[in-house]
């Protein structure tokens, strides 16, 4: 079923190959359509998925290179089941979002999406690392070709960018899974393997001395992808260059792969070392928060705007991850999601004014509101889950993870969550200024003088995130329930690590 | 019927989901006015069917939480969204949907005519439901939902005419302003739930109340507790720091100003401390300093009323200071006092404003009260109502304010000192001097506009009804809470007992006996207030030159005071505009853009130089290789020969 549902977007890759090029509206529906099956297809998994199991669910396992027991080793669990989710929700809405705007080479175009979302699935449902590493490459070469081709005016010096930073972070990680595999063939009856579940058990009685370098090495690469203060500097450049697409996947998914690998990779494979590098995740999460809201409040560009609060947001979960409370690893788990909704939203709707005027320049507007009311409406409530308004679903997060740190024994002191706690106050404001200067006052350009409210597909694109954001802001049981065991699950596992108890944890499967 | 109290809340959201999708569609004025109203209205009855059902058990079975649904749990914290219906939430809800209902009657003449009338009834019905949230949830963050959701109203409506200009800035900044400087307090508010939680393990009321009774008076968790509520309090309820928001927030429509920045929202901070006065007795040093805060908000605030001339922004800074009377009786333990204060405040401050925005409207947009005079004889009702309103606020026996007042200035000259009392004293006789330089200069002696072009007239049916009705009860809000020593049964007072049981028990005030200090302390405030206003029509009405020479005389004081103390000015010098500009410089050109980024491309551009250095070594001609080749061949037989 897992197998189904990670490579059902080869499906409408192979139809592509039957179409001809000018054929555009039937290329955009098997794009479309290939996409939303593959949602169906996760929908029935999510149906299926038992909430109340802690282990990897729907498990598929063949071998693949046998004597180094390396094997195609697929699994969801509480940890990955909602991004998998998001992974296949946000697709088809950034193909419909794209249904105008790109023009040329579009079969390459819709070809790449769908290579994306494979290789966004088998990130999340990996567990395998060999497997990992090969789909957390594979991944980056269609998103290459999203900002190189289809990107802005600096497209290639971005695409360029963000290619060599994800890559100078993941070469490091290759060494440390190789290294890895073989610290397993050197225990007593050992043997080399990549399996995650054998390694969760032994890694953490790896010398501390060589932990720590395990640790940074896939941190490292985690931290880049977040992006994590001061690894961020690719993302706003790779934000205003790609298109409209581009950015709702790179920062609903793509980013959340790297807090993600934290949860799954480094706390449970390297918990001595995740203890001590603690302070400076919190720490540099925190500074992201504060950082982030502040570079963000002065931006001109709108797209560059939503890119640096990315970083912004993306602090809290970090800082939620390494509170290692439950509050903190649910809030953590949770504004993930948040995030690649309201941020996904908002790059959508960035994205239909850019199609209308060409510009995201935030002095190009004003007075949008009384032009377009319907649009301005959808901005208005997308900002505010951006900025957490309690009942929507921004705060449902932010509440968690702030509560989880605060009461954080690991973090040792409050002043984490009293700073990051300023965030709360810096978002409003650069939301809020940037929604005035767009939206408010009266109209000044002529330019805006003729705009269009959005048409019924656009409406179509932007109701579904909507919905999501005000569920999970009334009800976010729905949405929390399926990470609780595993949530709970890492952090009993920390707290046994620290009390020193090297776990011997049952990773159970089903 | 206490499992109707969901019904309160459901019907001002319904409310709002039909106006907020459909209005555009209703195509109506009357419908959508209709429906705005009765979603409040409907929710009035509801509570007052409740409380007459209250008032027939006896005080201990007055209290019932009804649990909706489960909101947010994870790890050991669960948080239901729940009602509790109990004396003080009883007393909030009439007061919200009662004197809520009265504004949104109002608005429908207010706003005829205004394209956005459908939106400003959806958003005044969100309102009513986020204050209702507020005041009926059973748990801090239910609390706080609705305490950030009156933030976002108050954001919306003032910003309603998001396209006019206001003052030297515009309605949006006017709008943003509100929002983000009331985050300045949820921060606090924030980090209180935060410490509440980890100290009490819980976020319900009855849980931590009932385990903070248990508490050492003095506790410092418990003072850092209240401190951090109350730095909320200070936001939403403007007082300093944080009240330059309010102010500004006339810019909106003035059933906005009447609604959320008189008769409801400003009291949130209030009925927080309140509700948790179980806490705050427990923090001695924090009562102190809300007295402290909220007696110099008065004080400080009724300066600057003086000598204002928009008619809406003397009641603004009225209400600051009037909000400060609530606090400086909370701070000396008086909560009942306080909350008496908060709904006799309620109905003649809206009647205040609501006065205001008919002499507006009748005066096609015009707040200068300088360019009005004469009114009365145009505007008969409204006058006659604004009149009583400012007898009310200036504390004239037998009005509601009077015994609202002198409640609390009794109770801090008692339980507080003399100090504050004398203050508090002084204050009042400002509050009575501004009120009437407003009434004298808007209503009364000659036509200072030209009657030629402006015909103000009597307001409409709509507006007026409201206006009579908060008259009414500006007049006899005061009875139910008429003291002892006056004769009364102060029902207010043994009505709300329960509810500061507690925290009354912890204080352990000394019990005062009526007395004939408190006789005096009454006659003196009455003869102050009096005087006060007689001075005020004196030199209004006969001598307007000795407030012009005054002014003339003391002009440094009265620039400062004209100018509120350059408060948003030193704001925006001090904090704005340096994060504004480190933010830009420094950290994004600086740090982002010149160390971070140019470092990385630096190494890039290294590794790149490099391989283009090492990049000649690889021609792709033969020739070269071989040259090369036999180059080195010969080089290391040479080295083979010399050796």
């Amino acid at each position: 079923m897992l197998s189904l549902l990670l490579f059902s977007p080869f499906i409408g890759i192979v139809l592509l190959f039957a179409v001809k090029k000018e054929q555009t509206t039937l290329i955009k529906s098997i794009g479309l359509g290939t996409s939303a099956l593959s949602f169906l297809i996760s929908a029935v998994i999510y149906y299926y998925f038992t909430s109340e199991f802690t282990g990897l669910q729907f498990i598929e396992k063949h071998p693949w290179i046998e004597g180094l027991d390396i094997s195609y080793f697929i699994g969801v669990d509480g940890l990955s089941i909602l991004l998998v989710m998001l992974t296949t929700f946000l697709t088809p809405l950034a193909l419909l979002a794209s249904w105008e705007s790109i023009t040329v080479r579009l079969k390459e175009y819709v070809a790449m999406m769908l290579l994306l979302e494979v290789g966004m699935l088998g990130v999340f449902v990996a567990s395998d690392l060999f497997l990992f590493y090969i789909f957390w490459e594979a991944m980056l070469i269609p998103m290459y070709f999203i900002i190189g081709i289809w990107g802005g005016k600096d497209r290639i010096y971005a695409a360029v960018k963000f290619f060599l930073y994800t890559m100078a972070g993941s070469l490091l990680m290759l060494i440390a899974i190789l290294w890895l595999a073989n610290y397993a063939s050197t225990l007593p009856g050992g043997h080399f393997t990549t399996n995650l579940l054998t390694l969760y058990t032994l890694s953490p009685s790896i010398p501390m001395n060589v932990q720590v370098w395990m640790f940074l090495a896939f941190a490292l690469s985690f931290a880049i992808k977040v992006p994590l203060f001061p690894l961020h500097t690719w993302l706003p450049d790779a934000h205003v260059q790609a298109p409209t697409a581009g950015s709702v996947i790179l920062a609903g998914v793509l980013l959340k792969m790297g807090t993600y690998g934290l949860v799954r990779y480094c706390l449970p494979l390297f918990p001595l070392a995740s203890f001590q590098f603690t302070p400076l995740m919190s720490t540099l999460a925190v500074i992201g928060i504060v950082y982030g809201a502040l570079v963000a409040m002065v931006q001109t560009d709108v797209k560059k705007l939503v890119a640096y609060s990315s970083v912004s947001h993306l602090g809290f979960v970090v800082l939620g991850i390494f509170s290692m409370t439950e509050e903190g690893m649910q809030g953590a788990m949770i504004q993930m999601i948040n995030h690649g909704l309201s941020t996904g939203a908002l790059f959508l709707l960035v994205g239909m004014l850019y199609d209308r005027r060409h510009t995201r320049e935030i002095s190009q507007f004003g007075g949008l509101a009384k032009q377009m009311p319907v649009y301005a409406t959808f901005f208005m409530i997308v900002t505010l889950s951006s900025v957490g308004l309690p009942g929507l679903n921004g705060f449902v997060g932010e509440f968690l993870i702030l509560l989880g740190s605060f009461k954080s024994l690991f973090l040792g002191s409050v002043v984490y969550t009293v700073v990051a706690a300023t965030g709360v106050i810096f978002s409003a404001v650069y939301m809020l200024w940037m929604y005035q200067r767009v939206f408010f006052g009266k109209i000044t350009n002529a330019a805006n003088e003729s705009l269009a409210d959005l048409t019924r597909r656009e409406i179509a694109v932007i109701v579904p995130i909507v919905v999501f954001i005000v569920w999970i802001g009334v009800y976010p049981g729905t949405f929390l329930k399926p990470s609780t065991s595993a949530s709970k699950q890492v952090v009993k596992l920390m707290q046994a690590a620290k009390a020193g108890e090297l776990p011997k944890a049952n990773f159970s499967i089903k | 019927m206490y499992t109707y109290v969901s019904l309160i809340i459901v019907f001002p959201f319904l409310g709002f989901l039909i106006n907020g999708l459909f209005g555009s569609r209703i195509k109506s004025e009357k419908v959508s006015g209709i429906i705005g109203t009765a979603s409040v209205a409907i929710p009035f009855l509801i509570a007052c069917s409740i409380f007459i059902e209250m008032l027939g058990v006896p005080a201990e079975d007055r209290k019932h939480v009804v649990t909706m649904f489960q909101w947010i749990a994870a790890g050991s914290l669960s948080i239901p969204v729940a009602y509790q219906v109990d004396q003080l939430s009883i007393l909030m809800t009439l007061v919200v949907t009662g004197v809520g209902s009265l504004i949104h009657l109002y608005s429908i003449g207010y706003m005829h005519g205004d394209k956005g009338f459908w939106r400003f009834f959806a958003y005044l019905n969100l309102f009513i439901f986020a204050m209702l949230n507020l005041v009926l949830a059973d748990n801090f963050l239910l609390m706080f939902l609705g305490w950030e959701g009156v933030g976002l109203c108050s954001y919306l409506l003032i910003g309603f005419w998001y396209d006019r200009k206001f003052e030297k800035s515009t309605t949006s900044d006017a709008a943003k302003k509100a929002f983000i400087v009331n985050r300045i307090g949820d921060f606090g508010f924030l980090l209180g739930m935060f410490l509440i939680f980890t100290t009490f393990g819980s976020l319900q009321f009855d849980s931590v109340f009932g385990q903070a009774a248990l508490f050492e008076k003095g506790n410092s968790t418990i003072f850092w507790i209240t401190l951090f509520l109350f730095v909320g309090a200070t936001g939403k309820s403007a007082q300093i720091p944080l009240f330059i928001w309010l102010p500004d927030a006339m810019a909106g429509p003035t059933p906005v100003s009447a609604l959320i920045h008189a008769a409801t929202m400003v009291t949130a901070g209030i009925y927080m401390v309140a509700r948790s006065s179980i806490l705050f007795a427990l923090a001695p040093a924090t009562m102190h300093i809300i007295a402290v805060i909220g007696l110099a908000t008065a004080f400080f605030a009724a300066t600057i009323g003086l000598v204002q001339n928009d008619i809406k922004k003397v009641l603004a800074y009225s209400t600051i200071s009037q909000l400060g009377y609530m606090f400086l009786a909370c701070g000396v333990g008086a909560f009942t006092a306080g909350l008496f204060h908060l709904m006799t405040h309620a109905f003649f401050k809206a009647l205040l404003f609501l006065g205001a925005g008919a002499v507006i409207h009748a005066m096609h947009d015009e707040q200068d009260i300088r360019k009005m005079g004469g009114l009365k004889k145009y505007m008969p009702t409204t006058y006659k109502t604004f009149f009583i309103a400012a007898l009310a606020i200036s504390g004239i026996p037998p009005l509601s304010g009077f015994f609202s007042k002198d409640e609390i200035l009794w109770k801090v000259f008692i339980d507080g000192s003399p100090v504050l009392w004398a203050v508090g004293v002084l204050t009042a006789g400002m509050t009575a001097f501004y009120m009437f330089r407003l009434v004298t200069l808007t209503f009364e002696g000659g036509e200072r506009f030209d009657t030629h072009h402006t015909h103000p007239h009597e307001a409409p049916k709509t507006m007026t009804v409201p206006l009579v009705i908060l008259a009414v009860l500006s007049i006899v809000g005061g009875l139910v809470g008429i003291p002892l020593s006056l004769g009364g049964g102060n029902s207010f007072e043994r009505f709300l007992q329960p509810i500061f049981e507690k925290a009354e028990m912890k204080m352990r005030l000394p019990y005062h006996d009526a007395s004939a200090i408190e006789y005096m302390l009454m006659l003196t405030s009455v003869v102050i207030a009096t005087s006060s206003i007689l001075a005020a029509r004196y030199v209004y009405l006969r001598r307007t030159e000795i407030a012009a020479r005054i002014a003339a005389r003391f002009s440094g004081v009265y620039t400062l005071l004209f100018n509120k103390y350059y408060v948003d000015e030193v704001y925006d010098a001090a904090i704005v505009m340096p994060i504004k500009k480190t933010s830009e410089t420094l950290l994004w050109k600086g740090v982002d853009v010149a160390v971070i980024d140019s470092t990385i491309n630096t190494g890039a551009k290294f590794i790149g130089f490099m391989s283009e250095i090492f990049r000649r070594v690889q021609t792709g001609v033969t020739q070269t290789y071989a040259i090369v080749f036999i180059a080195g061949i010969l080089f290391v037989l040479g080295w083979l020969i010399v050796w």
